[in-house]
Order: structure tokens, then C-alpha cells, then sequence
């Protein structure tokens, strides 16, 4: 049975179970619910979660461990010479998988019986035109070794299934039976279900905190593999920028972090003050019928595409300062992709970012505070300035370095407005590039994967996780530290 | 303290600091205060009593225009401080709130050191004209708010890490500093215990001395204790004012006497 219908019938079973426990446990106490010690629903949910929880787990654990097991046995049955060649033993076993779905496919779609697709033999017929035929491409011709494994492999994974489903089905009626059988009127059903709550919160909780690690492991073992093959000294310290796919590449990341420095300078020089300024309006100045308008209306800029924002830059900012900047003007911009083009749109991006930050964090300064300065004769930009921004400046400061870290992390209008060119430059007029976009280039197109050159792209993703890490950390200290002087 | 009016009470200056009349306040549709007409002695305590939601806080703000603060609130009427009407369009309500002081019902020091608190207002109305200046000021405050003894050695530690009652006398010294001509305290101390009420409430009396203080407080005993003067509110009406101890021993209006008496309330 496929895991879908399988999952459906284990919810169906599951939701019999609810109106079977509630109903028992209105019948033990004799109709009267308020004689039960939960709400009737509780027992319900009792009897639903014990039903579908552990036979999901199961299946869910089930569906990834099986095709590993599988895969062992089959692989071990292999004979030596079908990995001769540099065929290593990952290829032939993607091959048999796919021959082995390719004959699933055949019998699914009547092109050969069961029986067929478990007896074919290569030395018979020629199986690869058969597979073509349902629309199933296998490379290379297939061997009998593999065929024979494929089909090992749909009867492994036949028994697997069926020995799945019964297992399931027997879990979810066992887990159906023994929950029925412990409500009664005196049972706590409203402290389990509160007991699978905290463990549904805790789950989501481990899941994030479990993705979080594998990232950073994905990227380590590259970026090991990487310094291996190239010294880290000359990878951090080095000046120039020259990646060459044939050999003999300068992979120097200074270049591309002065570019991420620099860009991202100009885009928090933008988007600081106007995204504060625009917060302390609206939170002090405006009335609630501006800000109910206002507000919205910048925060739209957050969703917008960052491709979006790139287009921008490329089409309009960049011939705009080209203008006032290029040889017809002041003469010291190249070309409409530069640094000051990327910057500057990449802080107009960021303005709803700082300013809804700041704008929450200004609000939750409490009224007191106003008062207390207006009471003393203070105006109102005196208040902002003398004791709301101060109250709310950790807050903002927070704020500020979550904006550095988009702005570091930011790629796309980089790739568009900023040029490619991995440059050492103090004129903000060049072209220049950063971090992220580098590691763009260096992973798509046809590199060999072994390559450092390519391998150089988890190094940069590396020391980019670490440096925004590192700026996400402070400014959790920053608000951490200061937070509870102003409360 | 005292558990009968003080003899102090008879001795009442009679300078009017702020006279109003045919005072009325609406928030949005709801009319709070009903043509209050109050004379308000220089160099005396007068304390604002009545029920909860009778208009005596929102009355005191009308004193230094807090109210111009709320956006849906209009206020009607006349209302003069020496003789000059501060509704007036020409009058700086910042200038007004620098001569008329007020002291919230929760101690709201900023997030500064003790010394910056004090020296706040000073600084604003560039009252200083030196260093030195300002030191003394904010000495001279916090002496005045009977808390320098206690502060004297930690005037750099922020004033939101002293004890509740600490903290409503350094905003005392806060509105002290500026040197204002009136002190409006709204409920003072509804949020100490009473040991820092005591300490509040000895406070108020020696600011008599120098200043005209409204108080507006929901305990009678305190009223009774610290003022000359006491206006009883009901329902956005000024039901009756006079001296605190005719209030409090025979007052006028049946109202009054039943609310003092713990009838309404």
C-alpha cells in the first residue's frame, strides 16, 4: 500500500477513534460530562494522537530507513566486475534504482505483466528499448548484473512495503485499543494530551535547532576539503582575486569582503537615518490616521523581490548616476554597475527593515517617559532625542546589525547593480563584487565539483556564516545587555 | 503622622496662582469635566479628591495643558496662571510646563543616571551656565527632595535601579529643578508603601514653603494630612471646595459628606 493511503487510513482510523473514545468516555460517566475529569474532547484527542502519532513516526522513519537497507543488501549481491572501470558502486546503484522504477512504471502502466518484469532476462530481450518505450531513459545498456539487482530490488522493496503496512496497521489498532481501553471517567485525558503539546513544541523546536547544525556541517566538510587543496593563509590574507578553471587560481577573499564591506557601508549609511527617521515619525509625530496609511505603505518595500530591486538598479540607479558621475559628468564612473549603484538601492531595500524594527522598539518605550519630559517643558523632538531614542537605542542598535547582516547576505542586487569585477578600490564609483555573488559564479556553470575553484564557494559561504553569526550575536548581546537598564 | 488636619491648615496665603473658569473638557463624545470653576492659592497644598473617573487627573493636566498631549481631547473655558490666560494662542505650552511642574502617579525617571534626571530640565532651559552651575542645581533639587543623603555617593547610577519611594522623590527633584511656580502631583504615591508615602507626603508639606502644589489623590487621610485646601469632584462637577479641615468636618454639599464617609465611591 502506498505511504499516502496508508497515512489516510491510519487519519480515518484515527478519527473513528476520537468519536469512539469521547463517546466512551460520556457512556463511563453515565452522560453526564461534567462527572469526567477532562472535557470530553481531551479523551478524543487521547485516543486520535495515540492512534496516529507512533504509526506516523513509524512510517515517516519507515520511508527513510527502508531504501537505505535495501539498497545495502542489494549492493552486497553485486558482483565484483560491475564496477570495473571507474563505474564506482554510487553509479550502478543509481542505475539499478532507476531500472528498478523503470520496471514499476512498465507494470503500472500495463506494459508488462508482474510476472514479466520479475523473470526478464537481458540475454532475451533488450529491456533498455522496452524501459524507453513507457518513457523511463536509461543510459548505458543494461547488464544482466544490473537487471537481476533491479529486480532483487522491487521484490526486497514489495516485502518491505507490505510488511510495512501491516506493522502500521497493527501499531495504530494496538495504539487505537490500549487508549480505548484506558478511558474511563476518572482518566487525566486532558494532562496527556497537555504532555503531547509540549512535545509537539518541543519537536518543532529541535527541528529548527537540528536544521541550523546541518547547514553548518554541510558546509564545513567542503570547506575542510577545500583548505586541503589550497592554503588557508593565502585564501584570507590574499590581495587578488583570480579564479582559473584550468589551474593556478589566486583565490584571495579580501577583494570580495572589502566589496561586501563597502556595499553594504553605503546601504546602511542609506537606509540608517531615513529608516529612523521615518520611524520616529511615525511613531511620535503621525496621527493615527498617517500612520495607519503610512506604515503599510513602507512596508511594502520588504516584499518586494530582491531581483526586483535589482532590476532597479541595473535599469534606473545605475544610467541615473551614470549621468551625474560618467565621463558626460564628473568623470570618475566606468560603467552604471558600481558600487554606489548597489549600495544604494540595496539601502532603499532595507529602509522597511530598519524602520519597522525601530518603529516597534520606539513604541514600547513607555508613555510615562514622554510624559514625564514633556511635563518638565521639554519639546517634542527634545523628548525624542534626550530620553526616547536613548530608551530604545539597544533596541535599535539591534536592529541596525540585523539590517548589516541582510545587507552582507544580500546577493541578487549585487550580481545586478554591482558589477562583477573582484576589485581592491576606495572609489565607490567602481565596479566591485562580494561574497555571495562570487559564490554564485563559482558554483554555477561546469566546474569540476573536486576543484578548488569550486570548493572555494563553501569556504566563502563558510566565513559569510560566521561573520553574520558573529554580527547576530552582538546584537543579541547589545539588546540583552542594555534591555533591562530601561525597563 | 497626623491623624487630625494640622494647625498649619489655618494659615493659608490668599494670592490666587491659577483661577479657572467655566472649565470644560471633552474626550471625543465624553463631556469629563462640567464648568469647574476653582481658585487655587499660591504657597498652599490643595488636594483634588473624588471618586475614580470624576475628571480630578484629567482637570490637574489641564493645569500645564498636558491634555494637548491626546489627540481627541478639546478643552473649553478659561484658565489663567497669574493672571495670564494659558490657552492663549500666544502662550509656549513648553514654556508653561517648564512654570507649572508635574509629578506622575508612577515614578517615571528616565533611563540616565540620577545626575542627568535632575539636570534634565535644567539643561533644556539652559538654566546652567556652567558646570558648576548644574552641580549645585541638581544638589540643591535633590536636597530639596530630601533623597541627596541617600543618592549623594551614586549620582552616575541609572535612576531606574532605586527603590520605588527613591524614585518618586528624585522625579520630585526632577520637577524641582526647573524651578517651576506650581507642582501638580497626580496620585504621588498610589504606588509606594507607606513609609516612602511618608516620606512623600513630609516632602509636599515643606514644598509648600516655596511652591503652590495640586495634589490628586484617592486617599482621604492624605488629603486631610498634607493640605490647606481640598476640592471635591463627582462626575465632572466640582461638587465643593474649601479648607481641608471645613471639608472633612462639615462639608457643605450632601455628596461630599457621603463620599468622605465612604457612602459613594
Amino acid at each position: 500500500m502506498p505511504a499516502i493511503w496508508l497515512t489516510l487510513a491510519v487519519l480515518a482510523l484515527a478519527t473513528a477513534g476520537y468519536v469512539l473514545g469521547r463517546a466512551r468516555a460520556l457512556t463511563s460517566a453515565g452522560g453526564d460530562s461534567r462527572k469526567l475529569h477532562s472535557l470530553p474532547s481531551y479523551y478524543g484527542i487521547h485516543v486520535f494522537l495515540f492512534t496516529a502519532a507512533p504509526a506516523l513516526a513509524l512510517l515517516a522513519l519507515w520511508i527513510l530507513v527502508q531504501p537505505l537497507i535495501i539498497e545495502r543488501a542489494v549492493s552486497t549481491h553485486l558482483p565484483e566486475r560491475v564496477f570495473s572501470g571507474n563505474a564506482d558502486r554510487g553509479l550502478v546503484m543509481s542505475d539499478v534504482r532507476r531500472v528498478a522504477n523503470g520496471l514499476d512504471l512498465a507494470v503500472s502502466q500495463g506494459a508488462m505483466t508482474t510476472e514479466y518484469a520479475r523473470t526478464v532476462r537481458t540475454e532475451l530481450t533488450d529491456v533498455r528499448e522496452r524501459l524507453g518505450e513507457v518513457g523511463v531513459a536509461v543510459g548505458s545498456d543494461i547488464g544482466p548484473e544490473v537487471l537481476r539487482a533491479a529486480q532483487n530490488y522491487r521484490s526486497l522493496a514489495a516485502r518491505g512495503d507490505l510488511l510495512r503496512s501491516l506493522t502500521i496497521a497493527v501499531l495504530a489498532l494496538g495504539g487505537l485499543l490500549v487508549s480505548i481501553i484506558r478511558t474511563t471517567r476518572d482518566f487525566r485525558a486532558r494532562n496527556v494530551v497537555e504532555q503531547a503539546i509540549l512535545g509537539l513544541l518541543l519537536l518543532s523546536a529541535t527541528i529548527a535547532i537540528l536544521t541550523t547544525i546541518g547547514i553548518v556541517f554541510s558546509l564545513i566538510f567542503n570547506t575542510v576539503e577545500f583548505f586541503g587543496l589550497y592554503p588557508a593563509w593565502d585564501f584570507f590574507l590574499g590581495l587578488t582575486w583570480s579564479p582559473s578553471f584550468g589551474g593556478g587560481s589566486e583565490l584571495g577573499i579580501f577583494p570580495l569582503l572589502w566589496g561586501t564591506f563597502y556595499i553594504s557601508l553605503i546601504a546602511l549609511a542609506v537606509s540608517v537615518p531615513i529608516g529612523l527617521f521615518a520611524a520616529v515619525y511615525l511613531s511620535e509625530y503621525a496621527s493615527p490616521h498617517v500612520r495607519s496609511v503610512a506604515k503599510p505603505l513602507i512596508e511594502v518595500l520588504a516584499g518586494i523581490p530582491t531581483i526586483v530591486y535589482g532590476l532597479f538598479a541595473l535599469l534606473t540607479v545605475g544610467p541615473l548616476l551614470m549621468r551625474v558621475f560618467g565621463d558626460g559628468g564628473v568623470g570618475i564612473m566606468q560603467a552604471g554597475t558600481a558600487v554606489m549603484t548597489a549600495g544604494l538601492v540595496m539601502g532603499i531595500m532595507l529602509i522597511p527593515f530598519v524602520s519597522s524594527l525601530s518603529d516597534d522598539i520606539i513604541n514600547a518605550v513607555p508613555q510615562a517617559m514622554r510624559d514625564g519630559s514633556l511635563g518638565l517643558g521639554a519639546t517634542r523632538s527634545e523628548t525624542v532625542r534626550q530620553v526616547v531614542l536613548p530608551a530604545a537605542l539597544p533596541g535599535i542598535v539591534g536592529a541596525i546589525l540585523l539590517a548589516a547582516s541582510r545587507a552582507i547576505g544580500e546577493t541578487m542586487i549585487v550580481v545586478m547593480g554591482a558589477g562583477a569585477a573582484a576589485r581592491l578600490s576606495m572609489n565607490p564609483f567602481d565596479a566591485m563584487t562580494t561574497v555571495t555573488a562570487k559564490i554564485v559564479s563559482q558554483l554555477t556553470g561546469d566546474a569540476d565539483f573536486a576543484s578548488p575553484e569550486a570548493l572555494v564557494a563553501f569556504a566563502l559561504g563558510m566565513t559569510l556564516f560566521v561573520i553574520t553569526l558573529g554580527l547576530n550575536v552582538l546584537a543579541l548581546y547589545i539588546v540583552r545587555r542594555y534591555r533591562e537598564q530601561y525597563e | 503622622m497626623y491623624d487630625t488636619p494640622k494647625l498649619e491648615s489655618e494659615t493659608v496665603t490668599d494670592e490666587v496662582k491659577i483661577s479657572a473658569r467655566g472649565c470644560q473638557v471633552h474626550y471625543g463624545d465624553n463631556h469629563a469635566i462640567k464648568d469647574v470653576d476653582i481658585d487655587i492659592q499660591d504657597k498652599t497644598v490643595t488636594s483634588f479628591i473624588g471618586p475614580s473617573g470624576c475628571g480630578k487627573s484629567t482637570f490637574l493636566r489641564c493645569l500645564n495643558r498636558m491634555n494637548d498631549t491626546i489627540d481627541i481631547c478639546r478643552v473649553q473655558g478659561n484658565i489663567t496662571l497669574d493672571g495670564q490666560d494659558i490657552y492663549d494662542p500666544r502662550v509656549d505650552p513648553v514654556q508653561l510646563r517648564a512654570r507649572v511642574g508635574m509629578v506622575f502617579q508612577k515614578p517615571n525617571p528616565f533611563p540616565k543616571s540620577i545626575y542627568d534626571n535632575v539636570a534634565y530640565g535644567p539643561k533644556i532651559h539652559g538654566m546652567a551656565r556652567n558646570k558648576a552651575d548644574l552641580d549645585g542645581i541638581v544638589e540643591k533639587s535633590l536636597r530639596r527632595a530630601a533623597i541627596w543623603d541617600e543618592v549623594k555617593d551614586r549620582l552616575g547610577a541609572p535612576g531606574t535601579g532605586l527603590s520605588g519611594g527613591q524614585q518618586q522623590r528624585l522625579c520630585i527633584a526632577r520637577a524641582v529643578a526647573t524651578e517651576p511656580e506650581v507642582l501638580l502631583m497626580d496620585e504621588p504615591c498610589s504606588a509606594l508603601d507607606p513609609i516612602a508615602t511618608a516620606q512623600v507626603e513630609e516632602l509636599i508639606d515643606e514644598l509648600r514653603q516655596d511652591y503652590s502644589v495640586v495634589i490628586v489623590t484617592h486617599s482621604m487621610q492624605q488629603a486631610a494630612r498634607v493640605s490647606q485646601k481640598t476640592a471635591f469632584f463627582h462626575l465632572g462637577n466640582l461638587v465643593e471646595y474649601g479648607d481641608t479641615g471645613q471639608i472633612f468636618t462639615n462639608p457643605a454639599d450632601t455628596r461630599t459628606e457621603s463620599y468622605i464617609t465612604g457612602r459613594i465611591g
